[in-house]
């Protein structure tokens, strides 16, 4: 199919590639718009309350005037702020977002005025590493950003920014790495054509997750949006930032969403494959023309559902649970997901393997494993010499040698006083140890 | 795309140079030089940092359209994204205005580095020269369009022929990981290092005052917190004197006591135009000073 992508591709007119850099450019516009909206709106209802519901129809349009109003806002350079860092952050940010979306295969073959085409910009062989340089450009946006605003709070958040989409870009590239070894190739329109027999969804569960995680991580979205904790922060890099050069952050911040959920949906999911009830209608139909586009669009949607999701319910991580995660979860899972992958696809290459032989091996290994667990020696509580027994109800056991103090002399003379109720006060110390002496039996 | 890169002539591409290949040349390539001077003069180590980043970017792209796209991208993403993205960060971290110091350090630097860049640009000339004499370009047409592409044809290489030295570059590169590691790296749950929460509270009870200083006796008659608590017994309870303030100078704090006594400047509308250099407010004004001199 790259073949066929590539081919149709490269005969595209200046208009049609003109046409489809216009059209991509207003998809992401719009589905930056779409998804603030919806985004407030489904947050709104999970914490059961009514969200933005004025400009509009069901104030559907209240992004695009908050838009609007940001444009129109006065545009405040701090003093300390480096002049031209400072104008360049938001564009920097901004461009590799647009640019990353190039190499997603928006559906199949269709016919635009005539004109037989691919709906994709560019079929590259590295399609997929477009995307991972266009993020790791995209990183400069923030740090840039943090640095030229010349305040501590922006600075901090750069920072963090940076060590964040680093490490997390790294469990990304090695998510992606098992995908490219079944698909044989780094185009994007060569993986979704190898998907054809089953999503690798299916096929590498541990890479689609990681992969998921990895872009929640990438894209600083809670519950990883360190870089912008409100709580800790301001508002972390973008804290100077006024008018459409916020706006412009804004934008990136959400177009680097849906990049990510349209890759996604592009290596794991099938791209713009129809699932599985549908794709066996008419003899595969709803496969052909426009209809993928529909599959596809539907498929990013419930990715970006998925982010509306975890912040409308996970608390934000701590910063070194957060690198903990990265560093010592994902990234050795994933190298040792991509090792047992080359291993039983060396196997399966080599031919004297059939796949029944591998699954009976791979349950003996699990039984051994099973059976070595139990010969372990369950773990002990540690025993502190130091602790002091402990009652029933929690209280430490007073020892048996214990001398109760007199009374402080103040005290007596208090208990002294000739009024109504100040014997029983006098005496309360004696009360309070024979209810302690009764606690301990309980 | 092998049949669709097989139709462009394999072999004229050797040795001629189309007008897109041209025109994305003359862009790149004066781009390039532009970043590489710019990093050379920049007063900024972040602004110089930028120039290196722009000469990376417009290579990366010179190698794209040279048909090498995964050497381009990866170039892209390992150098501008992974290893200019170190430098930046520890730029950032020594601050924005720090300069470079004037002062050589090693001996004999100048003319050790005025050496290696005479023999590095006359090694950079004979390889020119021999790549322009004596090599004939082959292009990298067939490498692009058989057995599985550019991407697989590179895998092949590093792993057949260039097995050795792309091992022992990992192993270089794990040595630098680990070197800094070990450097680096402190065990903050060994014996004797920082306390954790649970030690200094242990400790806290262990010793012979579980609970808090006594606070400064700020009463009616005086709101300094120089004032010291007293004991019932109307004794002065050593403890509530803050040894920071009973060491500071009296001097440092004389602009406090013009403020309490209330002899020192008055608020003047004047001190927004910047145009009075206002006691207090001299932090600020030394820092707009130096930045208004830089620009």
């Amino acid at each position: 199919m790259n073949g066929n992508t590539a081919e149709l591709l490269a005969d595209d007119p200046i208009w049609l590639v003109l046409v489809k850099v216009v059209g991509i450019f207003a998809f992401l516009v719009v589905m930056t718009l779409f998804m603030i909206n919806w985004e407030r709106k489904v947050v709104a209802r999970m914490q059961q309350r009514p969200g933005p519901n004025r400009v509009g129809p069901n104030g559907w349009l209240q992004s695009l005037a908050d838009g609007l109003k940001l444009a129109f806002k006065e545009d405040i350079r701090p003093v300390l702020a480096d002049k031209w860092v400072y104008f360049l952050a938001p564009v920097i940010s901004c461009v590799p977002a647009f640019l990353a979306f190039s190499v997603i295969p928006l559906g199949g073959e269709v016919s635009i005025f005539g004109e037989r085409t691919a709906l994709q910009l560019v079929d590259l062989p590295v399609g997929v590493l477009v995307v991972l340089a266009c993020s790791s450009v995209g990183v400069y946006g923030i740090v840039l950003s943090g640095w030229a605003s010349g305040s501590p709070y922006p600075l901090l958040g750069a920072l963090r920014s940076a060590a964040q989409v680093i490490s997390y870009e790294i469990a990304m590239g090695l998510s992606i790495v098992a995908v490219v070894m079944y698909s044989h190739s780094m185009s994007t329109a060569d993986i979704v054509s190898a998907q054809s027999a089953g999503w690798f969804f299916w096929l590498l569960p541990p890479s689609f997750v990681i992969y998921v995680i990895a872009m929640v991580g990438e894209t600083n979205r809670a519950p990883f949006d360190l870089p912008e904790a409100e709580s800790e922060l301001v508002g972390g890099f973008h804290t100077e930032y006024s008018s459409l050069k916020f706006a412009l952050f804004f934008l990136a911040e959400y177009v680097n969403m849906v990049t990510v959920s349209a890759l996604a949906t592009t290596l794991f999911l099938g791209g713009p494959m129809a699932p599985w009830p549908l794709s066996a209608i008419g003899g595969g139909v709803l496969n052909t023309g426009w209809w993928p586009l529909l599959w596809f669009i539907a498929k990013t949607l419930f990715f970006l559902f998925l982010f509306i999701w975890l912040r409308g319910t996970l608390p934000r991580l701590r910063y070194d649970q957060f690198m903990r995660l990265g560093w010592k979860v994902l990234v050795p899972a994933s190298l040792v997901w991509i090792v047992m992958v080359a291993t039983v696809r060396a196997f399966k290459n080599s031919g004297d393997f059939e796949t029944s032989d591998f699954l009976i091996v791979l349950g003996i290994a699990l039984g051994v494993l099973v059976l070595l667990s139990l010969l372990l020696p369950d773990r002990r509580p540690e025993q502190d010499e130091n602790a002091v027994p402990v009652t029933g109800g929690g209280y430490p056991v007073p020892p048996l040698d214990l001398e109760v103090p007199k009374a402080p002399p103040r005290r007596k003379a208090v208990g002294a006083q000739p009024s109504g109720t100040s014997t029983s006060q006098g005496q309360q110390p004696v009360a309070v140890s024979s209810k302690e002496a009764s606690d301990g039996d309980v | 795309m092998s049949a669709f890169l097989l139709a462009q002539q394999v072999t004229e591409v050797a040795d001629t140079v189309s007008t897109g290949e041209a025109v994305a040349f003359w862009v790149l390539a004066p781009l390039s030089l532009l970043g590489a001077l710019g990093m050379l003069f920049a007063r900024n180590a972040v602004h110089s940092a930028l120039f290196l980043v722009l000469t990376m970017l417009s290579l990366g792209v010179l190698y794209m359209v040279q048909q090498a796209p995964f050497l381009g991208f990866v170039q892209i993403i390992v150098y501008t994204g992974a290893i200019m993205m170190l430098f930046l960060f520890v730029l950032m971290l020594v601050g924005r205005d720090s300069s470079d110091s004037v002062v050589e350090v090693l001996r004999g630097q100048r003319l050790a580095a005025s050496l290696l860049g005479v023999g590095f640009a006359a090694l950079v000339a004979a390889s020119l020269a021999r790549a322009l004499n004596d090599v004939t370009p082959v292009g990298l047409v067939t490498p692009n369009t058989t057995d599985g592409g550019n991407v697989a044809n590179i895998g092949v290489a590093l792993f057949t022929d260039y097995l050795f030295p792309f091992e022992l570059t990992s192993a270089l590169l794990i040595t630098a990981a680990v070197g800094a590691m070990v450097l680096a790296f402190t065990d903050r749950h060994a014996r004797g290092t920082k306390k954790t929460q649970r030690e200094l509270v242990e400790e806290r009870f262990r010793g012979d005052r579980p609970g808090s200083l006594p606070g400064p006796g700020v009463f009616a008659t005086a709101n300094s917190v120089a004032t010291p608590a007293l004991l019932p017994d109307g004794s002065i309870a050593e403890e509530s004197l803050s040894a920071i303030v009973e060491t500071t100078a009296k001097e440092r704090l004389s602009g406090d006591v013009r403020d309490v006594a209330g002899t020192g400047e008055r608020p003047d509308a004047h001190a927004l135009t910047g145009a009075r250099a206002d006691a207090r407010a001299d932090t600020p004004a030394e820092g707009t000073a130096t930045k208004e001199g830089e620009e």
